[in-house]
């Protein structure tokens, strides 16, 4: 069996739905969340290469270079708030993250 | 009409507030935190400099396709400009009661406005994801900016976890465009999808790609972060939220549906509709329990970007013009109405209840009256600018047979009416409540009156070059280029 275009979209895709409930079902920690946000993004990278390698177009792998970047100074930032936040609360516990409520 | 990497010069203005940025930047370290008002007022210059060259601007794209340039980009550029200005403008005061007036302020904002304006001109889904991220990430700072707040802290954290999401999403359905359309440039995109070669992969990314830019507008079903970060952030933070960005996101999503993707226009009107209707009507329904003005804001900007997509919905000429007519009245009401919530404060503390506006027009009769003008334009009610906003919408729907939807956006006016004229009761009615500080500092008294001017009697009486303005703006999409 060769590998083709359809198990890197499947990868991709399981990959990228296990980012989503990483984030939604997960109740215990913020951390958590942030390497969820870095799991879709992989997916994402997944998907622009094996797309680009199939059509034979470079501009997917230059796409997936900027997400790179894009997901460190995402991850640098997100941690940075994070951090803030522990010096005020001295919790990152996803539950106690209900000071405004509506 | 011109092309190439040569044409550097059409990109001038986002060349022009990068370089301001950091030498702002530079200015700030050396000066310290004594250097704040100096850098507060230069990003202030920088952006209005950066209008002036918008307008300068000739048409046409550069960076071999991945930037453009027209009248629609060139007015959403001013508006976002205009709204990121004045919020600096007004969070002088606010951060130097918190004791937390630094430089780094006003630079992020010029940064958040750079990211807007790249945005705003993108050609390509490339650019497109970089200028989006390039505006998120400066504004996650600037929410979590009063760093030794719980509130905001948390606001923070919350806009950055659920729009890294949204981001997330946008940029899976980006992948998907890529791969089954096989090209990310939106004038070879419209090419293909106009010579009929649409397949299902394009449109679940096209699905994917709106869940992303729906949730930067905050429209339902993308919402649920609005009222948290609206309330939690920092009120200078949240009046800048809720005009630049959502221009400039609203501004991508008119683009990205008007252009690449308006022969899809079956596949995409469908969902616009559905967000346009939950939208008006959660706005309405929500926001009458609310008790904080702003988490109020946060509903009536929901409400607002309702009617503003129910316009993009009809997807015609009219209705294009009906969004840019809407931008500008909204970015005046609304910098007017954060101008009087920011005046808000009792011996130097923020008040920001409903309740606390008792009795306003006894104790200060200007402020109550412009809030009145604020709140009654916002409601809809003749001859206040918010009415025409709002006619010029349904108009557009009407005339595209989207009947049901504009019945429904119609209704849920009116539902929205009370929470505004609630407040008007409030302050005309109530018993008055302890006086707020006086005297209103003197950049919120300006922004105030200029705003109030502008919505009544301004706009209704010297409307034909701002219908002018919006309807050249509208016409770039359907020339044929």
């Amino acid at each position: 069996m060769t590998i083709g275009l359809a198990h890197y979209l499947t990868v991709g895709a399981i990959l990228f739905t296990l980012g989503i409930f990483g984030i939604f079902l997960n109740r215990k920690n913020v951390i958590v969340i942030l390497m969820s946000v870095e799991l879709m993004l992989l997916a994402v990278n997944i998907n622009l290469v094996a797309f680009s390698a199939h059509l034979g177009d470079l501009v997917g792998q230059v796409f997936a270079m900027f997400v790179l970047t894009v997901a460190a100074a995402e991850a640098a930032i997100g941690l940075a708030i994070l951090v803030v936040y522990f010096r005020n609360r001295g919790t990152i516990a996803v539950e106690e993250i209900n000071l405004m409520k509506g | 009409m011109t092309t190439g990497l040569d044409n550097w010069t059409l990109a001038a203005p986002e060349i022009f507030l990068a370089v301001a940025a950091m030498a702002l930047l530079l200015i700030g370290a050396f000066r310290g935190t004594k250097g704040a008002d100096l850098v507060s007022w230069l990003s202030v210059a920088s952006l209005a400099v950066a209008i002036f060259l918008v307008l300068r601007l000739e048409h046409g794209t550069a960076f071999h396709d991945l930037f453009l340039v027209d009248a629609f980009t060139k007015a959403m550029k001013v508006l976002s400009l205009l709204g990121s200005g004045i919020a600096v403008v007004m969070s002088r005061g606010y951060f130097l009661r918190a004791g937390a007036w630094r430089f780094e302020f006003p630079v992020l904002a010029v940064l958040a406005t750079l990211g807007m304006l790249i945005m705003i001109s993108a050609n390509d889904l490339m650019t497109l994801y970089l200028g989006l991220e390039m505006q998120s990430l400066a504004l996650y700072v600037m929410a979590a900016f009063q760093r030794d707040s719980e509130r905001s802290t948390e606001a923070g954290l919350k806009y950055f976890v659920l729009s890294s999401v949204a981001s997330g999403m946008l940029l899976y359905g980006i992948s998907l465009v890529y791969g089954f359309a096989g090209t990310t440039s939106f004038p070879s995109l419209a090419r293909g999808f106009l010579a009929g070669e649409v397949s299902t992969g394009v449109v679940v990314g096209l699905v994917f790609v709106l869940a992303g830019l729906v949730f930067k507008v905050s429209a339902v079903p993308f919402h649920m972060w609005t009222p948290d970060v609206y309330e939690g952030a920092p009120t200078p933070v949240t009046a800048l939220f809720s005009v630049a960005p959502k221009i400039a996101a609203l501004s991508l999503i008119v683009s990205v549906v008007m252009g690449p993707f308006r022969p899809l226009l079956l596949q995409w009107q469908q969902i616009m509709i559905a967000v346009a209707v939950l939208s008006t009507v959660w706005g309405a329904i929500a926001a009458l329990r609310q008790e904080n003005i702003k988490r109020l804001m946060a509903y009536s900007s929901i409400g607002h970007m309702g009617y503003v997509l129910l316009g993009l919905a009809a997807g015609t000429e009219e209705g294009v013009r009906s969004v840019v007519i809407y931008m500008i009245i909204y970015l005046a009401t609304n910098v007017g109405t954060f101008a009087v919530i920011l005046s808000m404060r009792r011996k130097g503390e923020m008040v920001e209840r409903i309740s606390d506006l008792a009795g306003l027009s006894q104790r200060q009769p200007m402020m109550a009256a412009a809030l009145l003008l604020f709140m009654f334009s916002m409601a809809g009610i003749p001859p206040m600018a918010g009415f025409f906003a709002k006619l010029n919408v349904f108009i557009a729907a009407i005339n595209a047979s989207l009947y049901i939807p504009a019945a429904i956006a119609v209704l849920a006016s009116v539902v929205g009416a009370y929470y505004y004229l609630r407040i008007v009761k409030v302050m005309y009615f109530d018993a008055p409540a302890p006086v707020f500080d006086r005297p209103v500092e003197r950049d919120m008294a300006v922004v105030m009156l200029a705003a109030a001017l502008f919505v009544f009697p301004v706009f209704p009486v010297f409307q034909t070059p701002f219908l002018n303005g919006a309807q050249t703006a509208a016409k770039t999409f359907f020339s044929g280029k």
